[in-house]
């Protein structure tokens, strides 16, 4: 089949890609568009396994059975609270994938046959046009070493974050040196990119780039935890993106370059919205601590006999004189699987004439979009998900707010008060509300480590144990009323 | 030369596009969106399959070919299948 041919279906591929984000810009369209852009992935695919001739199809039928298997069972499998895992796993695989080709493509380039570990460490003579001419020469190996680098980064890096999600790894490591350490790890590999650019045959350099690479990912990820996830997931993602881009330079392969750099700006701009979403520069979530206050706040100074606490059910008679409530759910409602018991209090409180609305803070969860899927899950409708900027102004005609499992994306410091290490956060001004309900566990903080002046509020009820336990027994009250 | 520029204007103008279209996504959308993202960038199956090695390649190429059709294909199927699976629950009423 000619190449232009061939180029013009990719092309086809690129457009259905295209088409199928399109779709994911409205809810209505967007099991279209999925299904749009699994048809160009499709068209691609089979256009490509018509080109190729004498490939030895036991390795690409073997991997094909596998992959197949092992993504079908973790999509069918997969909890929708535990979706952030799949995603960083799946940021992996695409690094790890672009990796591989970028490797297979100098190993055949070279001509080198390793058979052995002390074959790779001797540097070969490469015929001078292994590489193409002149700029082309150069063009292909930074494009192949780079590929390296990120596929590589995006590896480990995405199995540091998975095993953080999956709480395999609970306690932070860092290098010494902090950024100064990863940034050395950095200059090394691009050392070695340069060195390998001038000496192409040696195979010494790209085990550099290769060892250099997957550490940095590893320390990269290892130091960041907790509320900054969403951040480092949408970066990964990015990651994932520019690296197939990459591996397109590399094949010369149009339709890769397309995809990978769509995949690219998407997680780029996700990246940016959690960044401004929390007040912080994408350096400061990477590589900073988040800024130590002037001095110390006392929990203790905030909460003393100032914390009202409630049982579930003086709050379900509250609930049912209300007008209208809005429900503010973060990671614990997530971690308590209380989302569908969740959507049965608001159905009991919709049968008393109550509106209910919910809001859904940016960063609230472990990953963009995060608690929008499991209340999806939960089949609350997604028109009552209402955005940050959309449900600040409706907090003041609100009669009860119920913050589930959230804390810092609630907490008023962020917006009174100067000096406060997350001051200029965008926050939910659940403050504004008539009455506030926080159903959590204990008094103890969030993420950033910051008392949350709002538990200690005049019109503020606490109501302490499960989530799941205590919004069920709310709805049972409230039933019964 | 040519071809190289030639592919870094599609790459450039892939990028401002991916601009324009990722902003109008909606945040209730950008978990299935990072999935979808995730399956899209399965698209190095092609490179997968272009680098798989013939039979006469070293050993080392039909194992990174292996191990790269292996991956992509899970980012490919896994993708898509869990993208259109949170999706459905997006579009019921």
């Amino acid at each position: 089949m000619s190449g232009s041919l061939i180029n013009l279906i990719y092309l086809i591929a690129g457009i259905l890609f295209i088409l199928g984000i399109k779709g994911l810009t409205k809810p209505k369209t967007a099991v279209r568009g999925n299904f749009l852009s699994a048809l160009g992935m499709l068209v691609a695919v089979v256009i490509t396994l018509f080109t190729i001739n004498d490939v030895d199809f036991t390795y690409v039928i073997a991997g094909v059975a596998v992959g197949g298997i092992v993504g079908a069972v973790m999509a069918l499998r997969i909890q929708m609270t535990s979706m952030p895992q799949m995603v960083a796993l799946l940021n992996g695989f695409g690094g790890g994938a672009s990796l591989s080709i970028a490797l297979a493509e100098y190993v055949t380039r070279t001509g080198i046959n390793p058979t052995s570990i002390s074959d790779f460490l001797q540097p070969t003579v490469v015929a001078a046009s292994a590489f193409g001419e002149g700029a082309e020469a150069t063009i292909a190996l930074v494009s192949i070493s780079l590929t390296v680098l990120i596929g590589a980064v995006t590896l480990t890096g995405s199995l540091v974050a998975f095993s953080k999600l999956q709480e395999l790894m609970k306690k932070s490591y860092g290098l010494p040196g902090g950024p100064f350490g990863n940034g050395i790890l950095l200059l090394g590999a691009l050392a070695a990119v340069a060195f390998l650019v001038m000496n192409p045959g040696n195979t010494m350099a790209m085990v550099a780039i290769l060892g250099l690479a997957l550490l940095l990912g590893l320390f990269l990820v290892m130091p960041i935890g907790g509320a900054d996830m969403p951040v480092v997931i949408a970066l990964l993602n990015s990651y994932s993106g520019i690296a197939a881009a990459l591996a397109g330079f590399i094949l010369g392969n149009t339709v890769l370059i397309i995809a990978g750099s769509l995949v690219g700006t998407s997680g780029l701009i996700l990246t940016r919205i959690m960044c401004v979403a929390m007040n912080r520069s994408l350096a400061n979530v990477l590589f900073g601590k988040m800024a130590a206050s002037g001095e110390t706040i006392d929990a203790d100074e905030i909460y003393d006999g100032k914390v009202t606490s409630a049982q579930p059910d003086e709050v379900a008679m509250l609930l049912e004189t209300a007008q209208r409530v809005v429900i503010v759910p973060g990671y614990g409602m997530a971690m308590a699987q209380a989302q569908h018991a969740v959507r049965e209090l608001a159905d009991a409180m919709e049968s008393k004439g109550v509106a209910v609305e919910y809001g859904i803070h940016p960063v609230a969860g472990r990953m963009p979009g995060h608690m929008n899927v499991l209340l999806a899950e939960a089949e609350v409708p997604y028109d009552k998900l209402v955005e940050m900027d959309r449900i600040n102004p409706t907090f003041e005609d609100t009669d009860v707010v119920i913050v589930i499992g959230a804390n810092d994306v609630t907490n008023p410091m962020a917006r009174d008060v100067e000096g406060s290490p997350i001051y200029g956060m965008p926050i939910l001004n659940v403050d504004k509300a008539k009455t506030v309900v926080v159903i959590k566990r204990s008094l103890s903080p969030g993420f950033a480590g910051l008392p949350n002046p709002l538990f200690a509020m005049d019109h503020t009820l606490m109501v302490y144990g499960d989530g799941k336990k205590a919004v069920i027994e709310m709805t049972t009250a409230l039933n019964q009323l | 030369m040519e071809t190289l520029i030639l592919l870094l204007a599609l790459f450039v103008l892939a990028l401002f596009l991916g601009v324009e279209l990722i902003t109008k996504v909606p945040p209730t959308l950008h978990t299935p969106l990072m999935s979808g993202t995730n399956a899209v960038s399965g698209i190095t199956l092609v490179g997968a399959l272009l680098a798989a090695g013939t039979g006469s390649s070293p050993m080392l190429v039909n194992w990174l070919g292996f191990i790269a059709v292996t991956l992509a294909t899970i980012n490919v199927v896994g993708g898509y299948l869990v993208t259109n699976r949170m999706l459905a629950m997006f579009k019921r009423k």
